[in-house]
């Protein structure tokens, strides 16, 4: 089926692979980007752990005297339309939005799982079926997959998680697939099969390991993905609702006041923006690492 | 070999097969998603969990969408509707689907063309200056472009417009003629720019290593006529391949940019559906939206196609 080429890996019909010029200087330059999305990430993930050691103020405490102030030494990222202190939420917020992103990429991949697993070793009749359900699942662009879900199910922190997920299944699904695919007719397969190894046994200590290195780094850019897209959600209002400090919400709510206090959505967004950059950085990294552009 | 008529045709037929294949899935899921709803379709109707209406008028409309019948009838109904082109009526706006969304598209086609349009100009603007170049012009194009790609639509909006609209008031905040376009079409434009821009940079540096770039300049070619000409040829391929799920991807990014630029469209009313649990409605823009996507990937293929005289015998076999 070429109508409906997916996404991501598409090479050219004669695109062969070239040994790129070393760049020295660019080693420089990408240690120093590595280092700094190092930073974010870290950064990010002790706001998640340990946020009443970041913030200076608590994320739910009402000053309406001090509502809509801009950013100052204070308030770094100013406050909001109850005097909350933006910096705080942002931090506390860090929490929610993460359990949100990795939720949903995990209920991605486990769904993605079974389906690769089905089609690449269920023989024909299955692949065919899980090459069609994956299609189908294809033919709804980006979030809508997702909106659907919170239309039926309603507005939940819960269902912003398996909508997201359930967005992002289809695409690893295929990459599952393909990767099963391409290791079930590996010879360490065939050798494991010729020692007499069971089949659950090949099933979990050879092929899956195997067939999963790959995607880890997918995994990484997968979480950076599905933490902008619950954001997208929340931020149209479907999700976390407030006040609870999550990022998705608090760009909800700043859309009513982006003429007044621009930084109410300016600061959440941002550090969703560094947020994920970083990973992207980091993932980026790690192919090279793994030497998992192979995939493509 | 020619392609002969027949051929064409033939594949034509069977990509128009699997394309209706598929929304007959499409129509199918979503379809049954609808039945998945806990709760009574009639009371959301009549104006959800608050409204407290009596019996029978729970029976009267329970008989007049149909709910009273047995599900396989229903689902009859559905696909039968489908084809005549009728998919329902709305339970908050009691207009019918159709007509909501034939108002509504125009728009959003609208913008979504405009920020195909400024993607590919951002793409191959970036290509062309900074693909396959040494030193700091390569690395600057290269991760520019990984920041654009990673914009979200909902804060290059809200930034585009605090910045544009707001504070240097060059244009209007909101405007339903050309000058309200530029900003969505820039929030949706750029951030696709930037990863087609990924795309056709990687194959612009694997052409330049090719063999007909070397035969060009040793016949007199100047570099910038080879890169314009020839190289960019091969670098846009993957992107136009990749233009049919750009669209779908700016569909699904306009319903953002609309709520952002209050900008009315198919995305609007989208979540004005699903916020008010309007199956109906949700039902209708998904599937006219995934029927759009799906013919948008054929014409992309098409275009490759085009492009690319190669393609011309293989495709459609594949």
């Amino acid at each position: 089926m070429t109508t409906l080429a997916p996404p991501a890996p598409v090479t050219a019909p004669e695109a062969a692979p070239t040994p790129r010029p070393a760049r020295r200087r660019r080693d420089l330059a990408g240690r120093i980007g590595l280092l700094a999305a190092s930073a974010v990430v870290a950064v990010v993930l002790l706001a998640a752990l340990v946020p009443d050691l970041l913030a200076p103020q608590d994320p739910l405490e009402i000053s309406l005297s001090e509502s809509f102030a801009p950013p100052s030494a204070e308030h770094l990222f100013g406050t909001d339309q109850s005097g909350r202190d933006v910096f705080s939420r942002v931090i506390h917020g860090a929490r929610q939005s993460l359990v949100i992103g990795i939720g949903a990429t995990a209920l991605g991949l486990l769904g993605a799982l079974v389906l690769g697993l089905l089609g690449g070793l269920g023989g024909r009749l299955a692949d065919g079926a899980v090459t069609r359900v994956i299609e189908v699942l294809y033919a709804f662009p980006g979030i809508l997959l997702a909106l659907i879900l919170i239309a039926v199910y309603g507005n939940s922190a819960l269902t912003q998680m398996v909508a997201v997920g359930l967005a992002t299944m289809p695409g690893y699904a295929r990459m599952v697939r393909s990767q099963v695919l391409a290791v079930r007719d590996s010879a360490y397969v065939e050798a494991a099969r010729a020692l007499g190894h069971s089949s659950p046994r090949i099933l979990l200590r050879t092929l899956l390991p195997n067939a999963f290195r790959p995607l880890t780094v997918l995994i990484t850019l997968g979480v950076g993905q599905a933490i902008v897209w619950a954001a997208a959600l929340g931020f149209l209002g479907m999700g976390v609702q407030p006040p609870t400090a999550e990022w998705g919400a608090m760009l909800n709510a700043g859309r009513t006041y982006i003429q007044q206090a621009w930084w109410m959505d300016f600061f959440p967004g941002i550090t969703i923006v560094l947020f994920t950059l970083s990973l992207t950085v980091l993932g980026r990294h790690l192919q090279r690492a793994t030497d998992a552009g192979a995939l493509r | 070999m020619t392609t002969t008529p027949a051929l064409a045709a033939r594949r034509a037929l069977t990509t128009l097969a699997s394309a209706a294949l598929l929304l007959w899935a499409v129509a199918t899921i979503v379809f049954f998603l609808q039945h998945l709803v806990p709760g009574d379709p009639a009371q959301t109707i009549l104006g959800g969990a608050s409204a407290n209406p009596p019996e029978e008028t729970l029976e009267a409309v329970r008989a007049q969408y149909g709910f009273d019948q047995p599900l396989l009838v229903q689902y009859g109904n559905f696909l039968a509707g489908l084809v005549r082109g009728d998919l329902g009526e709305s339970y908050t706006m009691k207009q019918p689907v159709t007509a909501i969304v034939g108002e509504q598209i125009l728009p959003t086609l609208q913008l979504t063309a405009a920020s195909l349009l400024i993607a590919w100009a951002l793409a191959i603007g970036l290509t062309l200056l900074t693909a396959g170049r040494r030193g700091r012009l390569a690395r600057l194009g290269a991760s520019l472009e990984v920041v654009l790609a990673a914009l979200p639509h909902f804060w290059l909006g809200v930034v585009l417009l605090v910045v544009v609209a707001v504070v240097l008031q060059w244009l209007p905040v909101v405007d339903d003629g050309p000058a309200g376009l530029i900003l969505p079409a820039l929030t949706l434009g750029i951030p696709l720019g930037g990863f087609l821009a990924q795309v056709t940079r990687d194959e612009f540096e694997t052409a330049l290593q090719k063999p007909f770039v070397l035969s060009a300049l040793s016949r007199g070619a100047s570099p910038a006529a080879v890169r314009w000409r020839q190289v960019l040829r091969h670098a846009a391929l993957p992107g136009i391949a990749l233009s049919g799920w750009g669209l779908g991807s700016l569909i699904s990014g306009a319903v953002v940019v609309e709520v952002i630029f209050s900008r009315q469209g198919i995305g609007q009313i989208l979540v004005a559906a699903v916020t008010a649990q309007d199956l109906p409605l949700v039902i209708g823009v998904t599937f006219v939206v995934a029927a759009v996507y799906v013919l948008a990937n054929i014409l992309s293929d098409l275009a490759t196609v085009l492009v690319d005289p190669r393609l011309r015998h293989t495709i459609g076999h594949a």
